[in-house]
């Protein structure tokens, strides 16, 4: 498979002077900012996407974003943020606090960061097992996070739900979901309650290249295009359904061309401009023409899950390949430093309080108690019936299902 | 392994409610509930007071005795007749246009008008969206219903025959059941999957499904069975109202019904049993279409001196061990008529949760008679050797009680 190339390789360090980072980068307005810590936000940037966009029946979006200093410094915090707390979530896995199923986002965190910048917290995200960034991004918290993944009460779902089952209802985050695929019929009933409410937002239904060939894929995207749905649905493709590369799962691994009557248009999912350009297109088409496919081409750096040690089924060049050359995060930091936006020093301590605030996050999760025995039956059903509930032993756990 | 134990929550509601003699009907205003409705008790007792007010007590029931012939109400005031799809036409339409959140979904639900005419008419009324014609994708749709309910729409999913809904087996079991729990109660699943399953007539063996016997263990879920044109209406209402998912059952054989049912509206409360013919000799507990096959050997056991009491379970899950249990301290002896498979049926956990629970007071083993555990065959009498028979039923009962 292709992997993208900037046109310069490795890291240059920060000058004051402009670099163009690749062929492709071209300013139109002037950017030269002096050194200071904050970026005035009424700035625009426009800066080109390092690769063009391809679409399937339908006009791709121009290559050149709009942006500014401030967006772009949000980018980076939020990037690195979910970058360290992927990397806290592995050792906290590997010390056994967290057990059972742990996947992780890490490479991936263009795709989650781009589209939060695209659309409103009206908007829904729902997307399969690979939730933790996705969560942080929809307003989420670390100790919420942290907590969710220990089991503890404090996570979003009292700790009942784990890794797999981050929901964030009053953002509009629907999870979380560990059956793959079946949350894209999900996904478009979303996207039918908010065509039936009159409501103006879409639904962005993500789901991986190994999901692109289950059925109901198929199945739901036919009936969002029967009915006009403004559904999106995402494909993160991170070229590896667990252990099986693409092309080995797929006879036509174009996933955004599969929707056939459905356009798609294919992103480089690295590259958080253009997910951001490429989603904004998308809001708008979906709310007037109906659903899209959008494919992401994205990396994962770990393997599949923290029980997949990611390197038996492809490379160890393959994998620092991509972080050398299409790193999301390392991909941003050039932006920022030949833009003079911050120094590389600022953007050092950014990293350090980040990496201070995960740790804090972690001690209070560790703190927070694990949840009552009686949480076992609560949230069984909305409204109970005084159904009594017992196990083997009568006397030790019983309870009426609230 | 955990069994349910109901204690509802009513007190003395009980005490007397087998005899025949006059009874006042005890009103239950459930929390949550606007209080306009009256949430009817069913007894079987004789209904004696002169007319029905709406905001007073609602004494009207409706026995049917068995069969397709209609019933003689015995309510003084004058209902209305109708079949049983009729009456589950009816309860739907009245919800949908008391709450504008109610939409139906399923195959031929809109245009054709529903393949046993439950939904006739109702999209020329309420439009395409909110009677929508789904293509041939029951796990798809199912899925969208689920998500739509997850923002709050009341979706009513169709099955044109349960069978088909084994392809939805993983958006209800998984989506459904379970994510009000995985969320942490943060999100209601208020969706109703109803349609008709059971032993048709030479269906084949795919059309003949009892899908109760599959989805009894799912938790989170509530599953009626209606039998009567009443009840077919009162559960249909609350089903739509509850915020726990339900899947109502009913049977292909019962749809043409013929009953008089009362003109004001009413909701039954989908965690009883009707008691359909109190006794005392004997308890048969049975659902759905055995109802009538009960009724009829009830007919010939009463001529040979026996008085059996007859107890129709409505709700699958839970069972209302309440008014099972009254009848068991009375009578000693159960007999459980059902049409699943005898293995892994509805009986086999009715069976244990009666020895559980009353093993003290029961006189003899507890009676199961279901299906046979074979693929229903087309041929006429091999069909009706899978199924219990009036006569079978007699036997068993003069068994019993020796």
């Amino acid at each position: 498979m292709a992997v993208s190339r900037l046109a310069s390789s490795s890291s240059s360090s920060g000058s004051s002077l402009v670099k163009p980072i690749s062929a492709a980068l071209s300013f139109t307005s002037s950017l030269r900012r002096s050194l200071s810590s904050s970026a005035d936000d009424s700035t625009t940037l426009t800066i080109e996407t390092s690769l063009p966009f391809t679409s399937h029946n339908c006009d791709p979006p121009s290559r050149a974003v709009e942006t500014s200093p401030k967006e772009l410094m949000s980018f980076f915090r939020e990037m690195a943020l979910m970058r360290r707390m992927e990397i806290a979530a592995d050792s906290l896995y590997k010390a056994k606090l967290i057990r059972g199923f742990c996947h992780l986002y890490d490479g991936q965190e263009a795709v989650a960061v781009g589209m939060e910048a695209a659309i409103t917290k009206k908007d829904c995200i729902i997307t399969a097992y690979r939730d933790h960034c996705t969560f942080l991004g929809r307003g989420g918290t670390l100790l919420e996070v942290f907590a969710e993944l220990m089991g503890r009460q404090a996570g979003c779902s009292k700790g009942k739900g784990g890794s797999m089952h981050f929901y964030k209802k009053e953002n509009g985050f629907y999870g979380g979901h560990g059956i793959v695929g079946a949350q894209i019929p999900l996904g478009c009933g979303l996207a039918f309650a908010q065509k039936y409410s009159k409501d103006e937002t879409v639904t962005f239904a993500s789901y991986g290249d190994g999901a692109a060939n289950q059925g109901q894929l198929f199945e739901a995207l036919n009936m969002a295009a029967l009915w006009d749905l403004p559904a999106i649905l995402v494909c993160e493709n991170n070229h590896y359904g667990m252990g099986t590369a693409e092309w080995r799962a797929a006879k036509s691994p174009a996933y955004y061309k599969r929707g056939d009557y459905v356009p798609g248009l294919k992103v480089d999912g690295m590259d958080v401009l253009a997910v951001k350009q490429a989603c904004k297109f998308a809001k708008e088409y979906a709310l007037k023409n109906g659903p899209l496919i959008l494919e992401m081409d994205t990396y994962r750096y770990h393997g599949h899950s923290m029980s997949d040690p990611g390197s038996t089924y492809r490379t160890r060049d393959e994998i620092s390949g991509v972080r050398q050359e299409r790193d999301p995060v390392e991909r941003v930091r050039k932006l920022l430093t030949s833009h003079d936006i911050a120094s590389e020093k600022e953007l050092k301590d950014i990293e350090k309080e980040i990496r201070k605030a995960v740790d804090e996050a972690i001690a209070q999760a560790k703190e927070s108690p694990m949840p009552e025995p009686s949480e076992l039956f609560t949230n069984v059903y909305v409204k109970g019936y005084g159904v009594e509930s017992f196990g083997a032993d009568r006397k030790e756990v019983r309870a009426r299902l609230p | 392994m955990a069994t349910l134990l109901q204690g509802v929550g009513i007190a003395s509601a009980f005490s007397a409610s087998t005899s025949l003699d006059s009874k006042k009907f005890q009103l239950r205003s459930l929390s949550g509930r606007k209080a306009v409705i009256n949430v009817v008790r069913s007894d079987a007792s004789l209904n004696l007071n002169a007319g029905a007010r709406k905001a007073g007590r609602l004494i009207t029931n409706a026995v049917a005795a068995k069969g397709d012939s209609s019933t003689a109400s015995t309510s003084s005031k004058p209902g209305h007749e109708l079949l049983l799809f009729e009456a589950l036409r009816e309860g739907l339409e009245e919800e949908m246009e008391r709450d504008p959140t109610v939409c139906v979904m399923g195959e031929d639900v809109g245009h054709y008008g529903g393949s046993y005419k439950v939904t006739k008419d109702l999209a020329k009324k309420f439009g395409d969206l909110r009677v929508l014609d789904t293509p041939i994708a029951e796990n798809s749709f199912t899925g969208m219903g689920i998500g739509a309910a997850m923002t709050g729409l009341r979706t009513v999913v169709e099955g044109m025959n349960m069978g088909f809904l084994l392809l939805a087996f993983n958006q209800i079991s998984n989506n459904c059941g379970m994510l009000h729990y995985t969320s942490g109660g943060q999100f209601k699943i208020p969706i109703v999957i109803r349609g008709p399953g059971g032993v048709g007539r030479q269906l084949g063996a795919e059309h003949s499904q009892r899908l109760e016997s599959y989805f009894q263990s799912i938790p989170g879920i509530q599953m009626v069975a209606c039998s009567t044109p009443y009840n077919a209406k009162g559960l249909m209402k609350a089903a739509i109202r509850s915020e726990n998912p339900v899947i109502l059952f009913e049977h292909v054989l019962l749809y043409n019904l013929k009953e008089r049912i009362p003109d004001e509206e009413y909701v039954l409360s989908l965690e009883e049993a009707e008691m359909v013919r109190p006794g005392e000799h004997v308890t048969i507990l049975t659902y759905s279409r055995m109802r009538y096959h009960v009724m009829q050997a009830a007919k010939t056991l009463v001529n040979k001196g026996y008085d059996p009491e007859v107890i129709d379970i409505r709700s699958l899950k839970p069972f209302d061990l309440h008014t099972i249990g009254n009848s068991i301290k009375k009578t000693h002896r159960v007999l459980i008529v059902e049409e699943c498979m005898r293995t892994g049926g509805i009986g086999a956990s009715l069976t244990a949760a009666i020895n559980e629970n009353f093993h003290d007071y029961l006189d003899a083993p507890v009676v199961c008679l279901s299906s046979q555990d074979v693929p229903t065959p087309y041929a006429g009498p091999l069909e009706e050797w899978t199924v219990v028979q009036p006569a079978q039923i007699v036997t068993a009962v003069e068994k019993l009680c020796q």
